[in-house]
């Protein structure tokens, strides 16, 4: 802001000089003398900057040195110079001393600043200060890169990325069978595609009576990469669908008691080892409070005697079951594909539910929640999660709604009595003909 | 019955759940409130605290030199103009001069400029002293006090020492009727003759319009390190560098021109203010003078400015905890500064940012027409009225004289 200003008076100041030395004529030695003298006096001026006046020059050449020096008033600073026979060279070095507020290139004294001597900020020119290496080091761009993207993760935060993303807990009950190495590693698979923090809670039903434990599960389990809990069941699962689901019933709150115990944190989800999982499941899961239901697409062929699933014949092309909403959005009951269905057959699959619900005592827990204990009828019976519940107003719909199905559930079994290799690894056979 | 007494537990915990639901539904970004050296103090309302008697001077001190360039009105020195229009129509006015706590005395020195729109300062102290001679004169309240209640804006480089040039200011010093009188300026630095005990230090004007008009959508994410566009070396006055700005800023751009991180460079873009609001740290190192509305943009638009001004004292210092909020560099640390910047801890960080878009600091920066709540205005209110009340020393018995009306350079006692 100050350029043209400064440039102007710096200018008017150099102009001053050169025009005053083209007034001086030739007349005689003395008049040479003179203009030699004029012109180093322009040349201190231009190296000064300011007129150097002559007459002051003038006056401090032609009488004695010191008492003169002493009483002139244009000068600011007294430097302290005796010489009086003087050539015009060391004169104008005696009276670059003079300056006022001029400092030099070499570090400089505080000559405007003696009345104020608390101040260490120096008015005037300074060195420019450069470093030996000027160039990044590639550790510190490393942290400034890191910062910026901390800094990035922050400004995205009220634009609906999860804060802090819940872990999960998945609950599966599971025994040794021809299909489990085909529907465990299905649900393995899908597990590793969840983004969250995860723990797999593995309840395995015993081996049948007569038959030896096998560690079919635990290779499974071992190779999978997850991180789980294998939790071994006493009994093991029996052959009828009906006896199977209530077996099923006591594996997963045989869970449920594991993580009330170890005080576990996050979203359960009942993930069945033969049941497919879409990765939105997990997500949803994300949005749950207290207990969220969603809706479950049975796959299951009603028609069949040995049908999992009990239904009258029906023309309803909709096999699903799920929270059903009125249309401003709250929960008004269930949806399912056959009225045989009382809430209390509704599925585990498809209820998701905050883990502080199980723990004995929990911060926030709600007045409607059943202790565990107390809703698991003598001791060992929970038919699905609404028996934590004293009524079913605060189940919270999910996977908008209950309109989107998340998952499916099936149970596609071989036939009794089927075998399958070891480890599903084929022993070389021993002869030409394989046995049995 | 029992339905009404379980009502109140379940709105309890209803408000319980909203806690742990709203932080996820907030649309807002988080902000910390500011908690200055007072107490919030960022938040006082100046109505009722404090009356303000406004002269009224001929127009030939403020709006005949408006009318004459109306450039005055959007230079870096406006707020003296846009201060008297404020207090025209504030409620802190009073006609009544009895009962006045402060005095304001509307007189625009910073309005006589060049051709390029810089302010000529060489007829700013006669123009001062004219109005002060005319003030003493026709009201008796400045020889009440000698000018101790009363205030004056004087936003130029080096407050009401009148020049542009740091030696010239220093020589000149304050004008020496001001001596008693209460100082608005732009200008601060410690210890320096040029700010006067007891001043109040402002930001310079900022076009609030201009700054509004360039926003971007707050998600856009930050991606520039450090920013900075300006002079490093002020070719025209000081080519060899090392005077301009005390070789700070030609220090800066030869220690770090080759520093992907550090996106600084002379050119003009017309997507100054989009950038500002893309980079983390904006760069606010000290120019002719040390203040520079640099400041205001990188509080406006929420990028952390990194003061770079030995003794620098910034806008209302003793209400913003500026610490907390900006980065301070000195001047012989700048060869470390990738250093020091990327080893400031990342909550530290997050924190400036969060303080930084609290709206109550980027109000306090600006000066908005109309003037709003918690502005700028308000905030020098807020100092005026933090001086109150006025000791009983400041008024003089009868016949007691303290200023010197002849003091100073004699080129200042010409009339105007």
């Amino acid at each position: 802001m100050k350029q043209s200003l400064h440039h102007q008076n710096q200018a008017s100041r150099r102009a001053g000089g050169v025009s005053a030395a083209g007034e001086v004529a030739l007349r005689s030695p003395s008049a040479l003398f003179w203009i030699v003298l004029h012109a180093v006096c322009c040349l201190v001026s231009l190296a000064l900057g300011f007129r150097f006046s002559r007459v002051v020059f003038f006056l401090f050449f032609s009488s004695s040195s010191t008492s003169l020096f002493t009483s002139a008033p244009l000068l600011h600073t007294v430097t302290t110079t005796t010489t009086t026979n003087i050539t015009t060279t060391t004169t104008t070095t005696t009276t670059t001393t003079r300056t006022l507020a001029f400092s030099f290139p070499p570090p400089p004294l505080p000559p405007a600043a003696e009345n104020r001597t608390r101040s260490r900020v120096v008015v005037g020119r300074q060195g420019i200060r450069i470093r030996p290496w000027p160039h990044p080091d590639p550790a510190e761009t490393m942290r400034a890169h890191s910062i910026i993207e901390r800094v990035q993760r922050e400004q995205r935060l009220p634009y609906g990325a999860a804060k802090t993303p819940r872990p999960l807990i998945v609950v599966t009950p599971t025994y040794v069978r021809t299909f489990q190495a085909l529907h465990l590693t299905g649900l393995i698979h899908s597990l590793l595609l969840v983004p969250y923090p995860l723990t797999w809670i593995v309840v395995e039903a015993a081996a049948p009576a007569a038959e030896p434990l096998s560690g079919e599960t635990t290779a499974l389990l071992a190779r999978s990469g997850l991180r789980y809990l294998h939790i071994p069941f006493p009994e093991p699962m029996p052959d009828c669908w009906p006896d199977r689901r209530l077996t099923e019933a006591r594996m997963r709150l045989r869970a449920l008691r594991m993580i009330r115990e170890k005080r576990m944190d996050g979203v359960v989800v009942f993930a069945d080892d033969s049941n497919v999982h879409s990765t939105e499941l997990f997500e949803e899961a994300q949005k749950v409070n207290w207990i969220g239901a969603v809706s479950v697409g049975i796959l299951a062929d009603t028609e069949q005697p040995s049908s999992p699933i009990k239904a009258e014949k029906t023309n309803s092309p909709v096999p699903t079951q799920g929270p059903a909403c009125n249309s401003s959005g709250d929960f008004i009951g269930w949806r399912t594909f056959n009225s045989l269905t009382s809430p209390e057959q509704i599925e585990w699959a498809g209820f998701l539910l905050n883990s502080r619900l199980v723990w004995r005592e929990a911060k926030g827990k709600p007045e409607w929640a059943r202790d565990l204990d107390a809703a698991s009828k003598e001791g060992d019976e929970m038919e699905n999660p609404l028996a934590l519940l004293k009524d079913t107003s605060p189940v919270e719909p999910l996977g908008n709604c209950g309109k989107k199905v998340l998952l499916w559930w099936l149970r596609a079994e071989a036939g009794t009595g089927s075998k399958f290799p070891p480890g599903w690894i084929i022993e070389p056979p021993r002869g030409a003909r394989q046995d049995d | 019955m029992a339905g009404g007494f379980r009502v109140l537990p379940l709105l309890i915990l209803c408000s319980l759940f909203q806690g742990i639901l709203g932080e996820e539904h907030q649309p807002n970004r988080p902000t910390e409130r500011i908690s200055g050296s007072a107490g919030d103090v960022l938040e006082d309302d100046p109505v009722g605290r404090l009356k303000v008697f406004v002269y009224e001077l001929p127009s030939k001190y403020n709006k005949k030199i408006l009318q004459k360039d109306p450039r005055c009105l959007n230079h870096m020195f406006a707020a003296e103009i846009y201060m008297h229009r404020f207090l025209l129509s504030s409620a802190v006015r009073t006609s009544n001069p009895e009962e006045a706590d402060w005095f304001y005395t509307p007189v625009y020195t910073t309005c006589d400029l060049t051709p390029n729109g810089l302010p000529l300062p060489f007829k700013s102290p006669r123009m001062m002293r004219s109005a002060i001679e005319l003030i003493s004169t026709t009201w008796p309240y400045w020889n009440r006090t000698e000018g101790a209640d009363h205030f004056f804006i004087t936003p130029h480089d080096f407050g009401a020492c009148f020049h542009y040039q740091e030696e010239k200011a220093i020589e000149r010093g304050i004008l020496h009727l001001l001596k008693r009188a209460t100082l608005v300026q732009t200008f601060g630095q410690r210890n320096h003759v040029c700010l006067k005990d007891g001043s109040i230090v402002i930001p310079p004007y900022a076009p609030p319009q201009k700054m509004q008009a360039h926003l971007i959508p707050p998600d856009t994410p930050r991606s520039i390190f450090v920013y900075f566009r300006g002079l490093f070396y002020d070719v025209g006055n000081d080519p060899e560098g090392g005077y301009y700005a005390r070789g700070a800023r030609a220090s800066v751009w030869e220690n770090f021109k080759n520093n992907p991180l550090f996106d600084i460079s002379t050119e003009h873009p017309t997507t100054y203010y989009e950038d500002m609001q893309r980079a983390v740290f904006c760069l606010c190192p000290l120019g002719w003078a040390p203040w520079s509305p640099r400041l205001v943009e990188a509080v406006v638009f929420g990028c952390i400015p990194v003061v770079i001004a030995d003794d620098i004292v910034l806008p209302f210092a003793d209400a913003i905890p500026w610490e907390e909020i900006g980065v301070f560099v000195a001047e012989e640390d700048v060869p470390k500064l990738d250093t020091i910047l990327t080893s400031i801890p990342i909550e530290v960080i997050l924190r400036k940012q969060r303080l930084l878009a609290n709206p109550s600091m980027k109000q306090a920066m600006l000066f908005p027409q109309p003037a709003q709540s918690r502005d700028a205005f308000h905030q020098i209110l807020n100092g005026l009225a933090r001086k109150l009340p006025h000791e009983e020393s400041v008024y003089l018995k009868s016949g007691q004289k303290i200023l010197n009306w002849t003091a100073g350079p004699k080129g200042d006692l010409k009339p105007w």
